[in-house]
């Protein structure tokens, strides 16, 4: 007897692969934004004699510092939450910038091919080879550093990522029947392509913007780790990364939890990236 | 056919290395700060100034000043690192070896997990252990290097301090070589104890860099061999009475292995650009470590020499990955 059942239950399943991580990424929006209310410290205020306190559970920490302090006496999980609002807010905009440039020139390319596809390609390929980290760096030494920099920086960077994921699928819509008929109606080029053509390639934008979600976290952590983002003294979790490495034989808390959210983060914009992309588009996997 | 592929091929490269030129004079023309001030001691005269200026061309117009600029990269003149006083190119070339090393090492490490994750995830379809390697691929994709090198630390520098967490070799090591290929160059000479220090501080930057690109081949080696597994030369390697694991090693594997190589090629560059933030993060005296140096030192010269020697490498290696492809794949070379 062949039991039928099994399939069906898997389809009905939750969708963990997005909830998952909508529920971390719910998390660190809360914190992000509720910062001054949820965090129990002033996330710059030093007291050298509450130096690297271990976190609340081991012997020798003082109550009230849950996740304990860094070199500086700073409170590790006050930090993490201020930090959440940094890594946010780069994390949204430097995406959205790099969506917005990189969309559009890959519906230019795929849409009106020849020489738009001939220039933007060409571009892509220049850009293609800068390693992504270093061109980061160099980037943020010509921009100079602080926050609109850094977000400048990763846009400046990664807009090619969406390019050639939406060029390739504006290939693939504009060989499609509806686009001639839509011309064969009457409709102007542009508006076919507003029209016609973006609402279909908007899944994979929203896919790949949280992809990129992801990695504007990680090169945002990767720029205060290396002490180019923000001044050394704001609470990013890249920033703390570094310290903790500086310390990690005294203090292995200072690294750990940073480290921790950093890579929940990631994770999550990554996982909810792929499960939007099977969501939109069941066919492919 | 084949040679007008290649001719084509030749000049799109010329046009992106080109553009990478122009890229990089613009971003250093842009950037803040007179180049030509910071080459000085303080103190120096507006006729010092003027003088030096009139040497670099600083004083003629933004096309003719970058002509100027690209004869000599061309030649290889990178100019003088400000901080370092010595020539770019120099400073460059002694550091190239110990990245390349450790590219080097981190492909290998790649191949070996990527590949094992493959044969044991085929070898098992359907069980347990290719749901293992499904989860490790799955984490491994998402989780940058620049994460896992803070991973490793925490357990293999703190939690079971087994293996090096800064630098290249032992400063206690007399290294007595004449090329910086502290590995290879060891090797062939014989030095064990310098080699195998190398190596304990090797290991985990290479690691680090490696498991991503392990987790992209794990997935697409298992897919392929996955794939052979259903035709009919591999069922009668089976009825030849070969155990699955032979069928899988002797046979399937080299059919299955051109995605996976061409995948390799793509990838090796963005390996490559990784080593930058991990050589910083494990200290390691490579090209990306330096970078950053130059970077915080606000050296421009040393970082334009540096981006530049990146991305030539970046264009050399997909064009060997391109002609190389071309070759192995017999449908692309009539084509």
């Amino acid at each position: 007897m062949v039991d039928i059942s099994a399939p069906r239950a898997v389809v009905r399943a939750p969708n963990l692969r997005l909830w998952v991580p909508l529920c971390w990424l719910t998390l660190v929006g809360i914190a992000a934004v509720f910062a001054p209310w949820i965090a129990p410290h002033d996330p710059l205020a030093q007291d050298l004699m509450l130096g690297r306190l271990p976190p609340a559970w081991i012997a020798g920490s003082e109550p009230g510092y849950w996740l304990g302090t860094d070199d500086l006496g700073r409170d590790v999980l006050s930090r993490l939450i201020y930090g959440a609002r940094i890594a946010l807010i780069v994390a949204a905009t430097a995406a959205l910038l790099a969506g917005l440039v990189g969309s559009g020139l890959g519906l230019l390319a795929g849409f009106f091919g020849g020489w738009w596809d001939k220039c933007i390609s060409r571009l892509v390929e220049i850009w293609m080879a800068f390693p992504p980290v270093l061109f980061a760096v160099l980037l943020v030494a010509v921009l100079g550093t602080g926050l609109g920099s850094v977000i400048a920086a990763i846009a400046l960077i990664d807009w090619t990522r969406f390019v050639r994921v939406v060029r390739a699928e504006t290939l693939v819509q504009a060989r499609m029947d509806y686009i001639d008929s839509a011309v064969i109606g009457g409709a102007s080029k542009l508006s076919v392509l507003r029209h016609e053509v973006l609402p279909n390639v908007l899944p994979a934008i929203i896919a790949l913007l949280s992809l990129e979600m992801g990695i504007a976290v990680i090169v945002e952590a990767i720029l205060s780790f290396v002490n180019l983002s923000l001044s050394s003294d704001a609470p990013t979790w890249g920033g703390m990364i570094a310290e903790g490495r500086a310390s990690i034989y005294f203090a292995w808390w200072v690294l750990t939890f940073p480290l921790l959210t950093l890579f929940l983060t990631v994770l999550s914009f990554s996982q909810l990236g792929e499960g939007l992309k099977r969501h939109f588009d069941p066919v492919q996997t | 056919m084949l040679l007008r592929s290649i001719i084509s091929r030749l000049i799109a490269v010329a046009i992106t290395l080109f553009g990478v030129a122009v890229v990089v004079f613009t971003l250093i023309r842009v950037a803040p700060g007179n180049p030509i001030a910071m080459m000085l001691p303080p103190g120096a005269t507006a006729a010092d100034i003027a003088r030096l200026e009139a040497l670099y061309g600083f004083d003629k117009s933004l096309p003719e000043q970058f002509v100027i600029w690209l004869k000599a990269v061309a030649q290889g003149d990178f100019g003088t690192s400000i901080i370092m006083r010595q020539p770019v190119a120099e400073l460059v070339l002694e550091r190239l070896p110990a990245t390349l090393e450790l590219a080097l090492m981190a492909l290998l490490l790649a191949v070996a997990l990527g590949g094992l994750g493959a044969v044991v995830g085929a070898r098992f379809r359907g069980r347990s252990p290719e749901l293992g390697v499904d989860l490790g691929v799955g984490v491994g994709l998402s989780v940058p290097d620049f994460l896992w090198g803070l991973l490793l630390i925490l357990l293999f520098g703190v939690l079971w301090p087994v293996l090096q967490i800064s630098g290249r070799v032992d400063p206690r090591l007399a290294v007595d070589l004449s090329t910086n290929f502290y590995i290879i160059e060891g090797l062939l000479r014989g030095q064990w104890r310098l080699v195998q220090d190398v190596l304990a501080h090797m290991l985990m930057p290479a690691l680090a860099l490696s498991l991503p690109l392990a987790a992209m081949i794990a997935q697409v080696l298992k897919q392929s061999l996955k794939a052979e597994l259903h035709l009919d030369y591999t069922q009668l390697a089976r009825v030849r009475g070969l155990s699955e694991t032979r069928v899988i090693v002797s046979e399937a594997l080299r059919n299955a292995a051109l995605p996976t190589l061409t995948l390799i090629g793509v990838q090796f560059t963005f390996l490559i650009g990784g080593t930058v933030i991990v050589e910083r993060l494990f200290a390691y005296e490579g090209l990306g470590n330096m970078a950053i140096e130059a970077v915080i030192n606000r050296d421009l010269p040393l970082i334009q020499g540096i981006v530049l020697l990146f991305a030539l490498l970046f264009i050399v290696i997909n064009l060997a990955v391109d002609l190389t492809y071309g070759l192995l794949n017999p449908r692309l070379r009539h084509g």
